[in-house]
């Protein structure tokens, strides 16, 4: 009898691991995390908007990162952005621009990579010099309303 | 006469508000059945609670075997436990192991004998208990004085010097009883161990007690061997022995008169 | 009813006890025998409710987000709402419900009888310590048999979720599953249930073990202590529960 019962515990917990298994390996990021190396690439914002650690970096919509780090420089004024690049990913030119994009109208915000022309490539712990900051709604809507105004005032002149 | 197994000194213990012993002063001899009697309430159970060290009393001591048992380190309580057997009212049998497995779980807790040898174990004390062909059962299946059979073969196990017997009696018909009461006195005999029993059947614990002691009110009332106690004039004793309704014990619970209280309804 | 010194007293008690409890819990690794028979009255006993639960939480979890998604054209992330919520609560959470509704109860049930038969004065007396080879291995066995069915629960809530969304509600299987490996942590949301459960699984079995021993040796003293067992460690979880949420998820 008791063999029994220890079959049907070896079941049991036998279902609970391949159960945390699941959670692990097909229910969270656990399996897109890379086992391979990463290098590090920085980037300086004038404006992050809803940026995050952990956010994804892409090059052409596919994921090759993400974000490490977000520090603030008090010299320069700018939020210094530290990614993670997969090893596998490591042809970029060092004119790369890294900008602050959106995914959708509402989505989470990460950073495209758009690599440039030069012959030389980014290595680890370099820094891209052309970035361009994200978007924020309330600007784009005041430089808008602006000029629309501006436009009102020539025709009433 | 030699030195008593247990002596209990100006014992005192209260639950709560209620005292259960107000300084009782009391020996048992090694080698004998000694009885502790009294009205139910008067703390039997916790006497025999008391001497296996599972309470505390409030003042006093109690030394078995030359040990003060409240002041023995955990250890060594338990080196003194494994030579007290003590049978339950209801037996305590542990309800998920068989009658073999319960009488084998102390074999197998203390000592490191083969399976073989403690099945032969078991199987002796349980023919000591008359029930060899019942090892197979579990205790759900068992009466109650077979259950009791069982206990008494379990606290037998590791062979103690003296076992505390916890209203044995109670409950149990007329066949059963007399099985129980040659079953108290032959392992007595037979094995030359110290007997404490806890009991108010006075018929049957008199027919094999060599000492008595009657305890009522948290008091020691008589204390003596069986015939001192059978022929005692002591009003106490008379009406213990021959329950009477009334006498030092009073019939009626202390309280309110009956007339005090039918006088407040007519108000 | 609730008198403060009283519940401290009990408070503090509790504490010693769960000392007691642990101190016993090394020498089982020597005789784990016991506790792989507790598991299975805690832990295997309690699988049907947790895997019938399970899928049903996670099926009406898919019903109801599916509505409120699909008027805002978001149906892609149900997969990622539904594994959120079972992975950093309901699965925690609702498995420790149960448990305490399924085994804490009987826990408390089997040892109060115990006492109640002496069964425990029994063992004392033939010089067996009854924390250690009773409680102990109930209690053991109940805090690790949580996280499992914790980790069951959710994830049968996800195989529910995934059924009804994709193969009722015609979610597409790619973006269900999509969703959640781009955006579900494995330390962050996976891992902080784990440890919720692992919480839970400590508070109910020590208050489970912990009423029963501690009873009145009577069948009402019984009883109220298994009731105690359900409300009280229902009322932690939920407690607990907000505070570790607030400490992980701030």
């Amino acid at each position: 009898m008791f063999k029994s019962i220890e079959l049907s515990v070896g079941i049991f917990v036998g279902a609970g691991l391949a159960a945390l298994f699941m959670l692990a390996m097909q229910a969270s990021n656990l399996s897109s995390i890379s086992s391979d190396g990463f290098y590090e690439i920085s980037a300086r914002f004038d404006n992050i908007g809803g940026l995050r650690v952990k956010s994804a970096v892409k090059v052409s919509g596919v994921k090759v990162g993400q974000v490490k780090a977000i520090d603030y420089d008090s010299e320069s004024f700018e939020a210094v952005v530290t990614m993670q690049v997969e090893d596998k990913y490591n042809q970029f030119p060092k004119d790369t621009i890294a900008s602050v994009f959106t995914s959708g109208l509402l989505g989470e915000q990460y950073i495209g990579l758009e690599p440039g022309g030069d012959e030389k490539l980014l290595g680890n712990q370099s820094e891209i010099r052309h970035t361009q900051s994200a978007m924020v709604l309330e600007q784009i809507i005041g430089q808008f309303l602006f000029s629309k105004a501006s436009e009102n005032d020539n025709q009433g002149f | 006469m030699a030195q008593p197994l247990v002596q209990i000194r100006n014992l005192h213990f209260a639950r709560g508000d209620k005292i259960i012993f107000d300084g009782v002063d009391m020996d048992i001899q090694a080698g004998r059945i000694t009885a502790v009697m009294g009205p139910s309430g008067t703390g039997k159970t916790t006497l025999l609670k008391l001497i296996g060290g599972q309470l505390i009393p409030d003042q006093g001591e109690i030394i078995v075997d030359g040990q003060n048992v409240h002041r023995l380190k955990r250890a060594d309580l338990y080196r003194l436990r494994k030579k007290m057997g003590m049978l339950f009212q209801s037996g305590a049998l542990l309800t998920d192991l068989s009658v073999f497995e319960n009488i084998a779980y102390p074999l197998r807790e203390h000592t490191n004998l083969s399976d073989s040898m403690i099945r032969s174990m078991v199987l002796i004390k349980l023919q000591a208990v008359g029930l060899s062909t019942a090892h197979g059962l579990m205790p759900s299946e068992l009466s109650g004085g077979m259950a009791r059979r069982v206990a008494l073969a379990r606290a037998l196990a590791l062979d103690p010097m003296m076992i505390m017997y916890d209203e044995p009696f109670t409950g149990q018909d007329p066949i059963s009883l007399g099985v129980l009461v040659k079953l108290i006195r032959d392992t007595n005999h037979a094995l030359k161990l110290t007997s404490i029993l806890v009991s108010h059947d006075v018929t049957e614990t008199l027919s094999i007690a060599d000492d008595v002691t009657i305890i009522s009110e948290g008091k020691l009332v008589a204390h003596g061997t069986r015939d001192e106690i059978m022929h005692s004039e002591s009003p106490w004793v008379r009406q213990f022995v021959d329950g009477e309704a009334d006498g030092p014990v009073p019939f009626h619970y202390p309280g309110d008169s009956i007339e005090h209280q039918l006088m407040q309804e007519v108000k | 009813m609730i008198h403060p010194v009283n519940s401290l007293t009990r408070l503090g008690r509790g504490t010693l006890f769960l000392l007691k409890v642990l101190a016993g819990i090394p020498q089982l690794f020597v005789r784990f025998g016991l506790v792989t028979k507790q598991m299975y009255s805690v832990g295997v006993q309690t699988l049907l409710i947790i895997l019938v639960a399970g899928l049903f939480v996670g099926m009406v979890l898919a019903l109801q987000l599916h509505y409120t998604l699909s008027t805002f054209g978001a149906e892609d992330t149900l997969g990622l709402l539904v594994d959120l919520a079972l992975v950093r609560e309901l699965g925690p959470v609702v498995a420790a419900l149960l448990f305490a509704g399924r085994a804490g109860s009987a826990l408390t049930a089997e040892i109060g009888l115990m006492k109640a038969t002496e069964q425990l004065s029994g063992l004392e007396m033939m010089a067996v310590d009854p924390v250690e080879r009773i409680i102990a291995p109930r209690f053991l066995a109940g805090f690790l048999s949580l996280p499992l069915l914790a980790a069951i629960f959710s994830a049968v809530g996800i195989l529910g979720g995934y059924m009804v969304g994709v193969d009722f509600l015609g979610v597409d299987s790619g973006a269900f599953w999509s969703q959640i490996q781009a955006k579900v942590d494995f330390y962050d949301d996976v891992m902080n249930g784990v440890i919720k459960s692992i919480v839970f699984g400590f508070i109910v079995s020590w208050i489970a073990v912990f009423e029963g021993y501690d009873c009145l040796p009577t069948s009402e003293g019984v009883a109220s202590a298994t009731t105690r067992t359900v409300v009280n460690s229902s009322l932690a979880v939920l407690g607990m529960d907000f505070v570790l949420t607030a400490i992980m998820f701030n």
